[in-house]
């Protein structure tokens, strides 16, 4: 029997807002924005916090949807469901998302993160304008411009975490933090 | 009775291109999970306007919100415009952003910076 109270617990703990945990589609994403902007505009936020946060949740939820798309013909069993929640506390937002991918990507993803973290306010803005100017577009995405313009929308360091689960895969997270700081 | 126009959606802008008068307004949001298929009829009348293109081409770009995926497509809308603007056609790209909103006013800077047209940023009391 799943204990339902668990989670319900857990997420209420860790103000959570919303959270969802399944398929990712096109669809879905755009009534989760829709929420999500309801939410905020009750809550009467800031017009710039607001925007921040639709800003940095459309990069995550794009990110993961178009990974799942990725790994999905490898692997149909786990690769088609993800995890993401949003969070709220003393003003700050918290955006975590969960999902599986390939042992052999970890590397080229940790040191993306790795390189996006390592650089200051101005050298992000360089380096997004390098990658939009130079680097070849995707037909997936921005073609690694998401985690750039999402660190620096936020001013904050990416958080991140592999959970290896087999020889196969790992379970990779995301936590996004958003203050009204930057 | 040349024009190129597009209703707006929730991931979409409106778009409205006067191939006649030379005047281009992008509206709305762009956040679509797919923004190349989404920007090809526009730069594909940007090809053909670039042939006959007007002694003036003005742009107004007035974004609420877009993705790193469309930033590309109006970076390559930006470089037909551009090229536009070298083939003796003066253009002007007017950046609208809300006046709170830095992050969409320093999106503009970015493609100012990259493209060789004049820029003006215009700030929209909200």
């Amino acid at each position: 029997m799943v204990d339902v109270f668990d989670i319900y617990d857990k997420m209420e703990r860790n103000n959570i807002l919303l959270s969802f945990k399944g398929e990712i589609t096109s669809d879905l994403l755009t009534s989760i924005l829709q929420i999500m902007e309801n939410k905020m505009e009750n809550m009467q936020e800031e017009p710039k916090i607001k925007k921040k946060v639709y800003n940095v949740l459309v990069e995550c939820l794009q990110n993961l949807y178009h990974h799942l798309d990725e790994i999905s013909e490898e692997d149909t069993d786990r690769s088609k469901s993800a995890i993401f929640m949003i969070g709220r506390e003393n003003g700050k937002y918290s955006i975590f998302t969960g999902n599986y991918i390939l042992n052999e990507n970890i590397t080229s993803l940790k040191n993306r993160l790795d390189d996006v973290n390592a650089l200051n306010k101005e050298e992000l803005k360089e380096y997004y304008k390098k990658v939009l100017n130079n680097g070849e577009m995707s037909l997936k995405g921005g073609g690694g411009l998401g985690m750039i313009d999402i660190a620096r929308k936020t001013g904050e360091k990416i958080g991140y975490n592999f959970l290896e689960i087999d020889k196969k895969v790992s379970f990779f997270t995301l936590n996004i933090k958003i203050t009204n700081n930057n | 009775m040349d024009k190129y126009a597009i209703e707006g959606t929730p991931k979409t802008p409106s778009i409205s291109f006067d191939l006649n008068s030379g005047v281009l307004e992008i509206k709305g949001r762009s956040i679509p999970e797919n923004s190349i298929e989404f920007y090809k009829p526009l730069v594909d009348s940007l090809d053909k306007y670039s042939s006959g293109a007007k002694s003036a081409t003005t742009v107004n770009v007035q974004l609420e919100y877009f993705n790193t995926s469309s930033s590309k497509c109006i970076l390559d809308v930006f470089k037909k415009l551009e090229s536009i603007h070298k083939g003796g056609s003066a253009v002007t790209i007017n950046w609208h952003y809300e006046e709170d909103d830095e992050d969409m006013l320093e999106a503009g800077e970015d493609y100012q910076a990259i493209i060789n047209v004049p820029f003006k940023m215009v700030m929209v009391a909200e």
